[in-house]
């Protein structure tokens, strides 16, 4: 949301023919964004990471990403090797001789101070957000701008909408639909078919769209499309409060 | 003159003013008064002017006095106007621009190296709302542009200066309570 505009995708090309979708990720969250949110959502300490889980799952959002063409740039592979280091340095025995006083220092260690780093900026940014909203609440001489476009600051980040969209593909494999249906949902098709449910609603539930899904590609499309709704501002994502259900609510009228 | 019509001057020029109005341009325009003076007019001014129950208040932000609304009154205001509220800079730009405003003056690769990630759309968003400013470069190989906060970044977030900003040790210990 670089000038503010809203769901971060920054970029979302799609050609002709082969609906090659690609969205940068700058102006998305970062790899130690996608650490910290798999900390807070399994809740673990910090101090003692399960390594080998995190970078199970770490890996596991990657797949989902280049799945979606979201471009992982390099840090993200950059994270994907630091930890695959990490953990296997955990998993050489270390030399312990009884009367050595030194300890090994923890391979992760360094990690984690990048993490509380990170955190703290997090929080200073929060604190930034919240002084920008008081001063968007008083108006001085001259009136500032009457012209301002009202956008609404998402309070989902982009692995909230990975994990649902995980969660739904996972249910997808466990019921195993057969993939019989040759109807090709473009996403111009997806987007136009979810306005029309925005004329009647005001707010639906972000996995009511993605369980409607009966194929794979559906599923994608449908994701893709919502994305692209958010990025034209005609819908918003809500969360009630940090890991809640998706809510998506309408934010223009549509024509 | 008299200090009661110091201070319905300094309050009348608060008003008009575009920009926050700073102590030292009351002493360009009452020459003949004595700093002593102006600053206690300014002070009394200010303050009996936010003690009566009116609409407006005025508040030092960026080293200088303001009129603005009371927060309080936001909704009616914004009804009258028919405004939403304005474009909000995102969390990448926020958290950028918290990096630069505590690690200033920092280069682009030192924000990269505390976010993990790449940070140079941010950083153009800031630059463009001019929230951010270019001041200097460093003395290293590659001269890389240094990065600072500008008057704008007081104004927009309503502070007088930098230090009016929580230090970064109270986040830390947020921080370690959080994760």
């Amino acid at each position: 949301m670089e000038n503010g505009d809203n769901p971060n995708v920054e970029e979302f090309q799609e050609t002709a023919g082969e609906s090659s979708i690609t969205i940068r990720l700058e102006s998305f969250e970062g790899p130690l964004d996608l650490l910290l949110h798999l900390i807070k959502k399994e809740e673990i300490d910090i101090w003692n990471i399960p390594i080998a889980g995190i970078t199970e799952q770490y890996l596991e959002y990657l797949d989902i990403m280049k799945e979606l063409n979201i471009n992982v740039a390099g840090e993200w592979l950059m994270m994907a090797a630091t930890l695959i280091y990490i953990k296997s340095k955990m998993l050489v025995p270390q030399e312990k001789k009884p009367d050595e006083q030194q300890e090994e220092e923890d391979p992760r260690t360094e990690l984690v101070y990048q993490l509380l780093e990170h955190q703290k900026f997090k929080n200073a940014a929060e604190m930034l957000y919240t002084r920008e909203e008081v001063e968007n609440s008083v108006w001085s001489k001259p009136p500032d701008d009457a012209l301002e476009d009202g956008n609404e600051v998402v309070a989902v980040t982009l692995f909230d909408l990975l994990s649902a969209f995980r969660e739904v593909v996972k249910r997808f494999e466990e019921q195993r639909v057969m993939e019989l249906e040759q109807e090709e949902v473009t996403i111009e098709q997806k987007i136009e078919d979810i306005r029309r449910r925005f004329l009647v609603h005001d707010k639906l539930l972000f996995s009511s769209f993605l369980l409607e899904a009966r194929t794979r590609r559906h599923l994608v499309v449908t994701f893709l499309a919502l994305l692209e709704l958010v990025r034209l501002r005609e819908i918003g994502l809500y969360q009630k409060k940090a890991f809640d259900e998706i809510q998506i609510s309408k934010l223009k009228e549509t024509a | 003159m008299e200090p009661v019509e110091i201070q319905a001057i300094m309050e009348a020029i608060i008003y008009v003013a575009e920009d926050p109005v700073k102590p030292e341009q009351f002493r360009e325009i009452f020459p003949e008064e004595s700093k002593d003076i102006l600053d206690q007019a300014l002070k009394t001014m200010v303050e009996s002017f936010n003690a009566r129950p009116g609409g407006m208040m005025i508040r030092e932000v960026a080293g200088g006095y303001r009129m603005t609304t009371r927060p309080e009154h936001h909704e009616r205001i914004r009804t009258y106007l028919k405004t939403r509220p304005s474009a909000k800079l995102s969390m990448a730009a926020l958290e950028t621009l918290a990096v630069i405003a505590y690690k200033q003056p920092v280069t682009l690769a030192e924000i990269l190296a505390i976010r993990g990630k790449k940070s140079s759309t941010a950083l153009q968003t800031l630059l463009e709302r001019k929230l951010v400013a270019i001041v200097g470069r460093k003395a290293v190989v590659g001269r890389p542009i240094l990065y600072g906060t500008s008057k704008e970044f007081l104004i927009h977030f309503g502070l007088n200066s930098l230090s009016d900003l929580p230090t970064l040790e109270e986040f830390s210990q947020i921080a370690g309570e959080q994760l």
